[in-house]
């Protein structure tokens, strides 16, 4: 049976709704007032784009909200839609001193959502470009996460920056990705509005390569910025996958942002493939949209989700099953509309590889199989568009990972199609590195780091953050003296 | 359990804790809630001349989202006639004629001094309290501090009291003095049986940045107040052992200042308090603060062996003495608990801008230390550098978590050295000089 929307439109603005509600002016004082205002702060070492955390909630707790904003935004444009999307207990507030002293951390994310709510409810405008402009031009492939980090910071820098966005919106994953209840796509395009102000332009709907070639972008511009992301969900592989009701998950959301939440058509019974953070979104917001089951189906074991643990837990919160050790076989749809999905047990070899178990297989019945196993990489589109532009076997651009720099002199990188797929804040941040490195090319000069206010910066390593590079000033001055 | 009954120059009362002469002691009805709640006294809240009050009438100082550590008013003595307020005192003695009811005056003439004192006594009070400290309204009338800041003034007046008192008298001290002993001094030699202290502080605590206009506004005006609550509680402190210490003044007294806890009240009577006086904290919370004063002063005398709060009485006056008699040989430096540490650095910041620049910021791969439970693997870790530390306390005082940072002693052999003794050895030609720090 085709899909249908199965709840009307005040239960699902209900079941909608934000999961972490603003904080009120009261509240965020309290919370400000309990930091502590580490020196080097642990909290801006985890954070991808090193914003003074516990500068910016000094600010706060002293009555000047605005200042706050102006010190996330400077270090990172995206603050408004970090401050809701960052997985900040694996992040800053993961690195949280009070942690140690067996109290909450600060609710780090919070503040910063009430600082950058602020001037955003009263039409504030903290950040400007200079006045004084370089002449250079340069253009950025590519509206989300990472291409307006590069933008921002090079209009910042005086630099004239072009955005290209094949999408009718910008924001990239931002503005379509994100799940509904931690985010509405709103917050995403005021961000983009911000950037525009900087005096950068985005054009919508202009596809590089088809639209504009390469070779013209190359004449006009100085230097070219790629952030193209991922592409389209992995492919199953499996007889069935054509049939209208599996859908990959991301267009799934993306529904969800585009359309009115009681048009959106959605199964009864969902199952989820893969266990990422885009199948947890996946399958809560299917279960928000009114599923009466929604089952995650994963070919490894609990241990190995990639899914965040505080995700993994607000799924089972919203009653999602979790089947793991099995994988899909086949979609079954006898009369062109999925009925059922055909399972089979599997198990782990001695190498570690995921074998199936034979005479195992069984069906689930489901009626909608949403595809969360991964992004394709951008292979074919990048070697179409730029043929000499290095990419490695993950299918990632090459490039250094403090500057944004590739083998090829005037086109740079970052975000996912360079880091191969990770969160917004790190798109933010690497966008903002290559912004440095693109001004230290045109301007041949050392480009001035990121300030972040650390007398001894922190070494090489995860930080905590999971994260493998989070920005530091210091080793960005190193790589840029190279 | 200890006792905590008390005797100030012959007030008694079934412990150290009065409520002071303010708004928690106005009328009748809040010293009926007193005592039943478990106040030892009550300072009646001060008799005169009936005045007129203004709306708007007290600040507050806050400290993030801590409220009133500090506090402000322009309210003036009773606005109640004296005759409503001695019946209500004699109804109160006759109710709780074990509690200290204590009448807190000020009033204009040696006339009406000794009008007043008479009529103290008559409504049955234990003892009269001279107001010689309100330092606002009632000193541009030439009463309050006008008289307290005058010890000559202050010794003359309260010998007009002396004249005709038959209970014990008290004089309050204002602490708007460049030397609280003078006026303690002025007090003993007109024969005052007490001293309490410290009123309040001259004070300003807040300006409204939209009206430009500070706090307590009225109608667009404000007016200096007397500042008090918790965080006078430091000069109350200092200004109690300086009369406790001085022995020309010898007398009892009565501590006030910003006393909230068992604790401030125990170092209170350390330094030379008999009986303590609360209004801010009351003002806060209630009478019902009390309850953990007596029992948390209590448990604490029982833990020091102490059978008697008169046995705590002064015990660190002597304590306190002259700088030029502290040993100047001797050491200590910071010592940091890795195991407690959580990394906030605030120690480094603190020493390397506020203080001696005596802690690096290492790796902690370095050091060879982990952070406690720490989280973040890299984060820089502090560490003093003993040979250049001063000692000077700072980084353990901004350190969040308790017995992290530890002062420790370091015995260095060298005999004990005053700055009096470092003169007389120079002089005599015995050592040379200390070399400057570089």
């Amino acid at each position: 049976m085709p899909l249908q929307p199965l709840l009307p439109a005040a239960a699902l603005a209900a079941n909608m709704a934000e999961i972490h509600p603003p904080l009120r002016s009261q509240e965020a004082f309290v919370e400000a007032s309990r930091c502590l205002y580490c020196f080097d702060a642990p909290c801006i070492m985890a954070c991808p784009t090193g914003i003074d955390i516990p500068a910016f909630i000094k600010k706060i707790a002293f009555g000047n909200p605005a200042g706050a904003a102006k010190t996330i935004l400077s270090a990172n444009i995206l603050g408004a839609s970090c401050a809701r999307v960052c997985p900040t207990s694996v992040l800053c507030e993961g690195a949280c001193v009070l942690d140690d002293r067996d109290e909450q951390p600060i609710q780090i994310g919070r503040l910063q959502r009430f600082a950058t709510d602020y001037i955003e409810e009263r039409g504030l405008k903290v950040l400007s470009a200079p006045p004084q402009q370089t002449g250079r031009k340069i253009a950025v492939i590519g509206a989300g996460p990472a291409g307006l980090g590069c933008a921002a910071e090079l209009a910042r820098l005086g630099h004239r920056v072009t955005v290209f966005e094949k999408q009718k919106q910008p924001g990239g994953l931002n503005t379509y990705g994100i799940a509904y209840y931690k985010m509405k796509p709103e917050v995403s395009l005021a961000e983009v509005e911000l950037v525009k102000s900087l005096g950068v332009e985005v054009r919508c709907g202009v596809a590089v390569g088809k639209d504009v070639t390469v070779a013209q972008l190359e004449k006009e511009f100085e230097a070219i910025f790629i952030g193209v992301g991922l592409g389209a969900a992995a492919r199953l592989r499996i007889p069935g996958e054509d049939l209208p009701e599996v859908i990959d998950a991301l267009d799934y959301i993306a529904r969800i942002h585009t359309d009115p939440l009681d048009q959106v058509p959605t199964g009864r019974r969902v199952a989820i493939i893969g266990a990422g953070n885009t199948a947890i979104d996946a399958v809560t917001q299917s279960k928000r949209l009114g599923a009466e089951s929604a089952l995650i189906v994963y070919r490894r074991s609990e241990a190995d989700m990639s899914a965040y643990g505080f995700e993994y837990e607000l799924a089972k919160t919203d009653g999602a099953e979790f089947l793991f050790h099995a994988a899909p076989v086949e979609v079954v749809g006898p009369k062109g509309h999925v009925t059922g999905l055909k399972l089979v047990q599997t198990r782990v070899d001695a190498n570690g590889r995921v074998e199936f178990v034979p005479g195992t297989e069984w069906v689930e019945p489901v009626d909608l199989v949403l595809k969360a196993v991964g992004q394709e990489k951008q292979v074919d589109l990048l070697k179409k568009l730029f043929p000499s532009l290095a990419v490695d076997a993950r299918g990632a651009i090459q490039r250094d990972p403090l500057t944004g720099a590739t083998n090829v002199p005037h086109l740079f990188t970052g975000g996912d199609c360079a880091n191969g797929g990770r969160e917004v804040v790190n798109a933010v941040g690497e966008g903002k590195k290559a912004a440095h490195g693109i001004h230290a090319f045109l301007m041949k000069e050392t480009a001035a780091p990121p300030v972040q206010p650390s007398r001894l910066g922190a070494k090489q390593g995860a930080a905590g953050s999971g994260l493998l590079r989070p920005i530091r000033a210091h080793e960005l001055e190193e790589a840029l003296k190279k | 359990m200890a006792d905590l009954s008390t005797n100030l120059a012959g007030i008694k009362s079934p412990n150290p804790f009065w409520v002071a002469s303010g708004p928690p002691a106005n009328t009748g009805y809040q010293a009926h809630r007193a005592f039943e709640a478990g106040w030892g006294g009550v300072v009646w809240k001060t008799i005169g001349d009936p005045i007129v009050n203004v709306a708007s009438r007290y600040s507050a100082l806050n400290s993030g989202p801590t409220r009133m550590i500090g506090f402000n008013n322009i309210e003036l003595i009773s606005d109640r006639s004296p005759e409503t307020n001695f019946r209500e005192i004699s109804e109160v003695k006759k109710r709780w004629p074990h509690h200290a009811v204590i009448a807190s005056l000020m009033v204009d003439t040696r006339e009406q001094w000794h009008e007043y004192a008479k009529r103290s006594a008559d409504a049955g009070a234990d003892g009269i309290e001279l107001n010689y400290g309100c330092p606002h309204g009632m000193c541009e009338r030439g009463m309050g501090s006008a008289v307290g800041q005058q010890p000559a003034v202050a010794e003359k007046i309260t010998g007009w009291v002396m004249e005709a008192a038959t209970i014990p008298v008290i004089v309050k001290l204002t602490p708007n003095i460049t030397d609280i002993t003078a006026a303690a001094r002025a007090a003993k030699r007109a024969g005052a049986n007490a001293i309490s202290l410290i009123n309040t502080i001259n004070s300003i605590t807040n300006v409204n940045l939209d009206t430009f206009v500070p706090e307590p506004t009225v109608s667009g005006r404000s007016s200096h107040g007397g500042y008090c609550g918790p965080a006078v509680k430091p000069i109350a402190l200092n200004m109690v052992q300086a009369c406790a210490a001085d022995p020309e003044v010898g007398l009892p007294l009565s501590g006030i200042g910003g006393i909230a806890t068992w604790r401030d009240a125990a170092e209170f009577i350390a330094l030379g308090s008999t009986s303590l006086q609360v209004c801010t904290a009351i003002m806060h919370y209630g009478f019902r603060i009390v309850e953990d004063m007596a029992d948390g002063l209590s448990a604490y005398l029982d833990s020091k062996g102490m059978k008697s709060v008169t046995e705590l009485i002064g015990r660190s006056v002597p304590t306190l003495q002259k700088w030029e008699t502290l040993d100047l040989h001797w050491q200590r430096v910071a010592r940091i608990d890795y195991d407690k540490c959580i990394g906030c650095n605030l120690c480094y910041i603190a020493c390397e801008d506020g203080a001696h620049q005596c802690i690096d910021l290492k790796s902690p791969d370095e050091l060879n230390v982990g952070l406690g439970p720490g989280r973040v693997p890299h984060k820089p870790v502090p560490k003093v550098r003993e040979e250049d530390c001063v000692g000077c306390n700072l980084c353990s005082l901004v350190c969040p978590v308790d017995e992290c940072i530890t002062m420790t002693e370091i015995p260095n052999g060298q005999s004990p050295m005053s700055w009096s003794n470092y003169q007389e050895k120079l002089a005599k030609g015995e050592m040379k000089p200390i070399p400057p720090h570089p």
